[in-house]
């Protein structure tokens, strides 16, 4: 590997050793993953969706294989923002790879409450969950409106003193007056896409595959649809886009660059290749080298129309 | 980390039901009966998830273990096109298996469909003096590895639903016989949930201990993802645990049937 090649990306004062991170949700807390590789490989870890008390989440089955795609509605099961700031965050820091904690709550109190707590914790940036497709309170009754997302960010705001990335929903019309609600009420940063809701039908039983009814859609197939949404978010606001959906290998990852994503997520590549994260960064690297790019800063936004 | 394999036999067991040996000196050294191998189906036909299978049985000198699959729909049916001589990707051995304690003479180990087939090794593995078996099968043409069970047990029972072959009836109903005439120390259950959900009201009944293995729809496979949950009990309450890591196999008064 070549010494000249700078991997590095800035996310509004938060710099990322490389711009490949774990998305929430997929990636738990790091533990299972570090069997396959070292998490400081990774540019950052957004863990587990966290609620201010510990959640249960849905009634299995959670996951149904679509072509190309899966859908899940695993409903934010998690141990607490307690457990985690207690338990987790020591693990994490046994790695140089930044912590992103990923935040959600029933009503705009909790979310001011998540912020104030996780501000106070050892994490380096907090992503606002207001998408989740998969529980009926919070997330999507807020993050699916210009007017929600920007009650709920412009409230949080004076809580949180470090990176306030706002993560948001594909289930809209127009996903750039969202992502620029989201930066007037004072997001650093805005990541998307979260999962396309959807549903899978088992015609024998006649049955929904999900115990939860619906899910959402993440894998191969929705990554069109979140380039584009990445594309258009990325003309629309000034602050730095983070970009996921469907992401698997570095000629995935380089699209959403190229769109104008200052970092990536992937998550769902993970279930079938546990070396997708790292695949990906070796990749970006090998063609940094082909094509002489000394900064992968010079590839953000650089689509060529 | 190498997670690509060679399968040195496929063979078909029935219409539907296959059956890979493969080359693993660290899968065979490493497993344990009960757990399970995470299987790559291939990139054709944008099948994206790993198809989580039960490991059969180990051949720890040669270094190779078996797994049985019954093709039941996409992934299943691109695996049953492997052939000796391919390479394989398989993540394992994953999750927690059966429980081997000595001060368990007599055991029984009651199998139903595609469920019988982690009671192999475990019966081979089972330093119990007494071992019974118990597998039911749709039919005459579903039943498979017969010799190989016979050969790792004291007792083989097999029953078939339309009574084709051997007994008609339930697995469950034999086990209640065999238990009214000989106490056991442990039992173990695998198949679907509600012979699982029967054998354990019945293990209490006789007040004998019991695990089941759990199956669920999978993502990770690794317990990252939260995905392949069932109902648990907890000290105060109920949970959902992740059968990939926590399971498949599980004590069976923790699990929560519904």
């Amino acid at each position: 590997m070549s010494n000249n090649i700078d991997l590095k990306v800035n996310i509004a004062g938060l710099e990322l050793k490389n711009p490949v991170i774990a998305a929430s949700g997929c990636f738990g807390f790091g533990r299972e993953y570090s069997r396959y590789f070292d998490l400081s490989r990774l540019g950052g870890i957004a863990v587990k969706g966290l609620t201010p008390l510990p959640r249960k989440g849905n009634p299995p089955p959670r996951i149904a294989e679509t072509p190309s795609g899966i859908l899940n509605s695993v409903g934010l099961q998690n141990p607490g923002v307690h457990a985690f700031i207690e338990k987790e965050i020591p693990f994490l820091r046994g790695f140089n790879s930044a912590i992103i904690a990923n935040a959600s709550g029933n009503t705009i109190e909790e979310y001011e409450s998540m912020v104030e707590i996780l501000s106070n914790a050892d994490v380096d940036a907090i992503e606002l969950n207001l998408s989740c497709p998969n529980v009926k309170e919070g997330c999507l009754s807020f993050g699916s409106s210009a007017g929600g997302v920007y009650d709920v960010v412009s409230r949080v705001r004076k809580y949180a003193n470090k990176p306030l990335i706002v993560k948001l929903t594909p289930n809209v019309t127009d996903i750039t007056e969202i992502a620029k609600a989201a930066e007037d009420a004072g997001a650093d940063s805005v990541s998307l896409i979260n999962t396309i809701r959807g549903m899978a039908i088992d015609v024998k039983s006649r049955r929904p595959v999900l115990g939860n009814i619906t899910g959402g859609l993440s894998g191969p197939a929705v990554k069109p649809v979140a380039l584009r949404m990445v594309y258009e978010v990325s003309k629309a606001v000034k602050i730095p886009v983070i970009g996921m959906g469907g992401i698997s290998n570095c000629t995935d990852a380089i699209e959403f660059l190229l769109a104008g994503a200052s970092a990536v997520m992937i998550g769902t590549a993970g279930f079938e290749n546990p070396m997708a994260w790292v695949e990906t960064i070796d990749g970006i690297e090998a063609y940094m080298t082909a094509n002489s790019i000394d900064s992968v800063t010079e590839l953000i936004g650089g689509l060529i129309v | 980390m190498n997670t690509k394999y060679k399968i040195v036999k496929a063979e078909h067991l029935n219409s539907d039901t296959f059956m890979l040996t493969v080359e693993s000196e660290i899968i065979s050294k490493r497993a344990r009966s009960g757990q399970i191998v995470n299987i790559k189906c291939g990139d054709e036909g944008g099948v994206l998830l790993r198809r989580p299978i039960s490991i059969c049985s180990v051949d720890r000198d040669k270094g190779t273990f078996d797994i049985v699959i019954q093709i039941r729909g996409k992934g299943t049916k691109i695996l049953s096109k492997y052939k000796a001589g391919d390479e394989i990707d398989i993540m394992g051995p994953l999750g927690q298996g059966f429980s081997l304690y000595p001060k368990h003479k007599k055991i029984i180990a009651v199998g139903g469909g595609i469920g019988i087939f982690p009671l192999l090794q475990l019966l081979k593995d089972h330093p119990a003096e007494n071992k019974k078996v118990i597998l039911g099968f749709r039919n005459k043409s579903c039943v498979i590895l017969e010799e190989e069970f016979k050969q790792a047990c004291n007792k083989l029972f097999i029953s078939t639903d339309d009574g084709s072959y051997c007994d008609k009836g339930l697995v469950t109903d034999i086990l209640r016989k065999e238990l009214d005439k000989e106490p056991a120390d442990m039992l173990f259950f695998c198949g679907p949930l509600a012979m699982m959900k029967v054998g354990v009201e019945i293990a209490k009944e006789y007040n004998i201990p019991c695990e089941v293995s759990m199956e669920q729809r999978m993502g990770c496979g690794i317990g990252a993802c939260l995905v392949c949950v069932c109902k648990t009990k907890n000290t105060d309450d109920w949970e959902y645990t992740q059968v990939c890591k926590k399971g498949p196999v599980f004590s069976g008064d923790k699990i929560i049937f519904d």
